[in-house]
């Protein structure tokens, strides 16, 4: 590409600049060549060669733009590769971890898997399904969801609309400490309850432990929204003579409740893959137990856990694990697509 | 419908710092008040004083006395919120309710408040948009979103849900410096038939739009940068813009000063 380069003229707002496809070129031959350089060497690691690749396309997108644009340019292209490679490292492990549980989990995941409990088949055997793990983790979630929101929503307008001075700051404090609960803990915590008690395991109490490591996010997400609202939609109701809980209520909520809503989905979906306070405090169990206050109950991460653990190897438990797995996310997709869709319903409208 | 404002003695903090000193002034019922002068003199603070919208920003303070026909909004027991609904406001940057329709924009003070019957809704968002000079360009798109206007209309559209609550005194902060000529002319005009009706103060660093609109026109001042803005003098605004009494006045008028 050494015919690109011109002469420099100080007088013209023109420069040298690469054709449009030369990143893709170059991405291409970076590929090529950390394969070939792979192949000469014996590495045998995918890893390895795609490491070299990446490095391969940053540093000629750097050389040949400062060799034909120069160096202000040669930067930006630095930087804007760097953005690729970085996304694609990203990316990578999203997919391929998508792309084993599909293919994975789809050998036995049908009607009869999603509408049959193990009550009368044993971890070994092939059969069964996940209809008690997913009533379990549905129930558990929801309730979990009915007791962090009101919480969590309600600590957030006092921080960010009441709260002043040494009050607020101890709660915004303790709210950064529990983020950093490890779900063990929360676990521990209701269990020493439980045995206090005399109780037996039962769902409701694997809710509270979950209730515990939602309430945090809730808050903070919710607060960063409250204070995306602008102060003069604030002043604008409390001038019409609106008192502070109303305009609280009917304007600054509103106005915020598409960003709270995709807070307390991120919030649910980070629950819904809890497997240590259930197992402490629900048990897990074969059989359809739909009453989360008595008994001990299923949930998908927990039944996962116990495909894989309790098996001894066989091949019908690991792809029942799998499809247990791709159901999970697909649980969690199917909520986040209709949060997305709710917060798309309620923000503020900007049409003529 | 339209009080008179006496103010005595009235000084305003944020936190520590003083924002406005010791002022006291009589704002007409029936009549244009306008206030100029310097930015970070204290004309919005002041105005903010007169509807108790000052103590809503953190740390603000009020010592002295507003009286609105003899009553002290200062008083012991006094309600801010029944403060702001005899004394409306608009503020400088038009904010309508984004998740709001047109419609629910006017009809916001009546039902956030709680107090209205539904079938006077619709009678009092005509009727206050007509006032505000909005109702032809509006009246087929009522339950559009209000934040779909143009600036100018989203103005009169805040002036309309202000006036909507049916107030005593209508303050202004800046209501045109956001706004183009034209829809500027349009607020005017619009100043100019409220006044009939309502108690007006307007805030503006517009002098002809002081002179044009105002019957009183009040000239504050700070001494020196974090020093408190004061009232300098308030006249009428005939007198102010020909032969006022103090120079520091003039000086400002004619832009001799600083």
């Amino acid at each position: 590409m050494s015919h690109a380069v011109t002469e420099k003229r100080p007088s013209s707002l023109k420069g040298g600049s690469l054709p449009r496809w030369s990143a893709w070129a170059v991405a291409l031959a970076a590929t090529g060549a950390g394969l070939g350089i792979s192949a000469a060497a014996g590495l045998d690691s995918s890893i390895q060669w795609a490491l070299i690749a990446a490095l391969l396309f940053v540093l000629v997108n750097y050389v040949l733009a400062v060799r034909v644009e120069g160096r202000r340019q040669a930067k930006d292209r630095l930087a804007t590769s760097l953005v690729w490679v970085a996304f694609l490292l990203a990316v990578i492990p999203l997919a391929s971890l998508i792309w084993e549980t599909v293919s994975r989990g789809l050998k036995v995941f049908d009607v009869y898997f999603l509408t049959h409990s193990m009550g009368v088949v044993s971890d070994t055997e092939p059969g069964g399904g996940i209809y008690h793990a997913i009533i379990g983790t549905l129930e558990q979630v929801a309730l979990a969801t009915l007791i962090a929101v009101p919480i969590g929503v309600l600590t957030a307008v006092y921080l960010v609309e009441y709260g002043r001075g040494r009050l607020a700051k101890t709660v915004t404090f303790f709210v950064d400490v529990m983020t950093g609960i490890p779900s063990i803990v929360a676990g521990l915590f209701i269990l020493s309850i439980m045995l206090i008690l005399d109780l037996q395991p039962f769902g409701f109490a694997g809710s509270l432990a979950l209730a515990i490591l939602m309430m945090p996010v809730v808050v903070r997400s919710t607060e960063e929204m409250l204070k995306l609202v602008p102060n003069e939609l604030r002043e604008a109701s409390l001038a019409l003579g609106v008192p502070k809980w109303r305009t609280i209520m009917k304007v600054v909520l509103p106005t915020s409740i598409g960003g709270i809503t995709t807070g307390v989905m991120l919030a649910v979906a980070r629950i819904m893959g809890e497997t240590a306070p259930v197992l402490l405090l629900v048990w897990g169990a074969d059989y359809i137990n739909n009453n989360p206050f008595e008994g001990a109950q299923a949930s998908l991460p927990l039944y996962i856990y116990e495909q894989y653990a309790n098996s001894a190897g066989s091949p019908a438990a690991y792809n029942r694990a799998w499809a247990a797995a791709l159901a999970l996310i697909a649980i969690v997709m199917i909520l986040n697509l209709a949060a997305r869709g709710i917060a798309r319903w309620k923000a503020p409208k900007t049409g003529r | 419908m339209a009080k008179r404002i006496d103010v005595s003695g009235l000084t305003a903090y944020y936190g520590s710092h003083k924002a406005i000193d010791d002022i006291s002034m009589t704002v007409e019922p029936r009549s244009v008040t306008a206030f100029i002068g310097p930015s970070g003199c204290g004309k919005s603070t002041f105005l903010r004083t007169l509807n108790r919208m000052h103590e809503v920003t953190t740390g603000g303070r009020v010592e002295g006395k507003v009286l609105l026909d003899d009553e002290d909004l200062y008083g012991q027991g006094v309600d801010p919120v029944a403060v702001r609904r005899t004394i409306g406001m608009v503020f400088q940057r038009p904010n309508p309710f984004p998740t709001m329709s047109i419609f629910d924009n006017v009809a916001a003070g009546l039902k956030l408040n709680g107090s209205y019957k539904k079938s006077e809704l619709g009678d009092v968002v005509e009727k206050s948009l007509k006032g505000a000079n909005l109702w032809n360009e509006v009246k087929d798109r009522l339950n559009k979103p209000g934040s779909g206007l143009s600036g100018g209309q989203q103005q009169r559209l805040c002036i309309a849900r202000a006036i909507a609550v049916e107030p005593q005194v209508l303050l202004m902060d800046e209501p045109c410096s956001a706004l183009d000529p034209i829809s500027t002319l349009a607020i005017e005009d619009l100043i100019g038939e409220l006044k009939e009706r309502f108690t007006i103060v307007i805030v503006t660093h517009n002098m002809q739009q002081a002179a044009r609109v105002s019957d009183r026109t009040a000239f504050f001042n700070l001494s020196a940068v974090g020093q408190p803005g004061r009232l300098i003098e308030i006249d009428d605004t005939e007198r102010i813009f020909s032969n006022p009494s103090v120079q520091a006045t003039e000086d400002y008028i004619s832009g001799r000063f600083g």
